[in-house]
């Protein structure tokens, strides 16, 4: 006996909408599945023109980042059996405050672009030459940056920040949060170069410490975190550069 | 050469602001507008409250208190209006409306204890 | 930082895609917006907690009347009111403000990063250390 459940999924047919509206369909549920499962299975069974992004099915890819009732969530690690209880329609829609080029899939160039921006590589005045071995680095000096190199950009924290919906030129958390876990990479050298994108007021400043973005993050990587941090970081920088002029960069 | 923004300035004085605020405003406010005004708890004399202010090192508290309080509102009142209502176009009335109004209630504070007697 | 986003070009090869508006009313839409939201309007009330003081100050300053005035002022149940909520606020800010410290800055101790509840214990710690030493005082005749 199997239980179905509702999806109601937003479609988008750039071909021929000129907005986009809900398609209800009825999964059948099994133990554990989630939302993806259910998706694959409407593509598969039900409507094969349902368009949306997946990859690896486990939460490490970043790709299936879509809203569910209203929360950005990886598909694949939202489980169908936590929204069956009440029996209401499971709404799911493309990531908030992205343009959306068709059903689920949006466009993330912006992103790509504003993480190119903040040099997301190591930065080096000279690099050692591979016969002088390897950069050492100890657990303490891995930890500095660690939590920040787990982000999938999956994007969910900007779906989630409300300053990034508002004013889409807000570099957002998690090129922050990746700038920050090379800034604070012992390998790194190159924070000067970093700073003059990030200390613009589209950069950090923008922020205001919602905090939404570390709630949403699945890898909890803490981008506010990063960015408060980095608030302090640039703060005194701006201090140095004022009370030394010669001495800062 | 970057133009270095000023926003790390105003950031730090929201900071201290936030942080002196609160500390202290709550205990200050309750005693100030609840437990003395309702008698909880018996309010302090007019006599010792001047002597009190009459004090520099009040007076310099009182001063700080006001001026870190008051560019905390300024900061954070700024940015709730340009997120919150979306009025990016009055961008500049609000900055200015925000930070002209610490400074004016800043002065007026200055004002009221340097000439206290 | 220049808006390096493509435009939008209408093209069977390149669709029109679909720009939803935020709305206005964005912070309703869900309770941890509208905590934040409530956390900004504090700052308000800490405005209006400097106005109280420096009324205080220049009622002092304008001899004992002045002040009476005031005090039964403060009295007024409006303005008891008034300060009744704004107190719920500024309690509000201090809370929020001591758990978000740790996370703003990261202490390190040997290396390793100190817990956040020690932070945020150290900040409840030195709140009821400061109020006392507040309370002591004004609480005087």
């Amino acid at each position: 006996m199997a239980e179905t459940i509702s999806l109601e999924v937003l479609r988008y047919s750039p071909e021929h909408d000129a907005e986009p509206s809900f398609q209800r369909y009825d999964v059948p549920v099994h133990k554990d599945w989630v939302v993806l499962d259910a998706l694959n299975y409407i593509k598969d069974k039900v409507d094969g023109s349902l368009t949306f992004r997946w990859s690896c099915r486990m939460g490490i890819c970043g790709s299936c980042g879509m809203m569910v009732n209203g929360e950005p969530k990886l598909t694949c690690a939202t489980f169908l059996s936590d929204y069956a209880r009440d029996g209401s329609p499971v709404r799911v829609q493309p990531l908030r405050y992205f343009p959306v080029i068709r059903d689920l899939v949006v466009e993330i160039t912006d992103f790509m672009s504003k993480l190119q921006s903040v040099k997301p590589w190591l930065i080096r005045g000279d690099e050692k030459p591979v016969s002088e071995g390897e950069y050492v680095q100890t657990p303490d000096q891995l930890d500095r940056y660690k939590q920040f190199s787990m982000c999938i950009n999956c994007l969910l924290c900007y779906a989630a920040c409300p300053v990034y919906g508002l004013d889409p030129v807000f570099i957002g958390p998690a090129a922050i949060a990746l700038a920050q876990r090379y800034n604070m990479d012992s390998r790194d050298e190159g924070a000067h170069e970093r700073m003059d994108v990030l200390a613009q007021h589209e950069g950090i400043w923008g922020c205001t410490f919602v905090g939404e973005c570390t709630q949403v993050c699945p890898k909890h990587v803490d981008p506010a975190g990063a960015i408060q941090q980095y608030k302090l970081t640039a703060t005194i920088e701006r201090f140095k550069s004022f009370l030394l002029p010669r001495g800062a960069k | 050469m970057v133009k270095h923004s000023n926003e790390p300035v105003l950031w730090s004085l929201f900071s201290a602001g936030g942080v002196f605020a609160a500390f202290v405003i709550p205990v200050h406010l309750f005693l100030l507008g609840l437990a003395f005004p309702l008698g909880w708890i018996p309010a302090p004399g007019y006599q010792y409250l001047h002597a009190l202010v009459t004090s520099p090192l009040t007076r310099i508290y009182v001063f700080a208190l006001c001026f870190l309080a008051l560019f905390h509102w300024a900061h954070r009142f700024r940015y709730m209006l340009y997120d919150g209502l979306q009025i990016k176009h009055l961008n500049e009335l609000i900055f200015v409306c925000c930070y002209g109004g610490a400074i004016f209630g800043t002065a007026l504070a200055g004002y009221l204890l340097w000439t206290f007697h | 930082m220049s808006d390096t986003r493509p435009s939008a070009r209408y093209t069977e090869y390149h669709p029109r895609w679909y720009r939803t508006h935020v709305s206005t009313w964005w912070w309703l839409a869900r309770w941890p917006y509208l905590r934040f939201i409530l956390r900004e309007i504090s700052s308000v009330f800490v405005a209006w907690f400097v106005v109280v003081l420096l009324l205080q100050i220049r009622a002092l300053s304008h001899g004992p009347d002045a002040y009476a005035r005031l005090e039964h002022w403060l009295q007024n149940p409006g303005i008891v009111l008034l300060n009744l909520i704004a107190l719920f606020f500024v309690v509000f800010h201090a809370i929020t403000w001591f758990n978000l410290t740790p996370r703003a800055m990261v202490v390190r101790l040997r290396g390793k990063r100190v817990p956040d509840r020690w932070i945020v214990s150290a900040n409840y710690a030195a709140w009821a250390a400061v109020s006392l030493v507040v309370a002591w005082f004004l609480v005087r005749s």
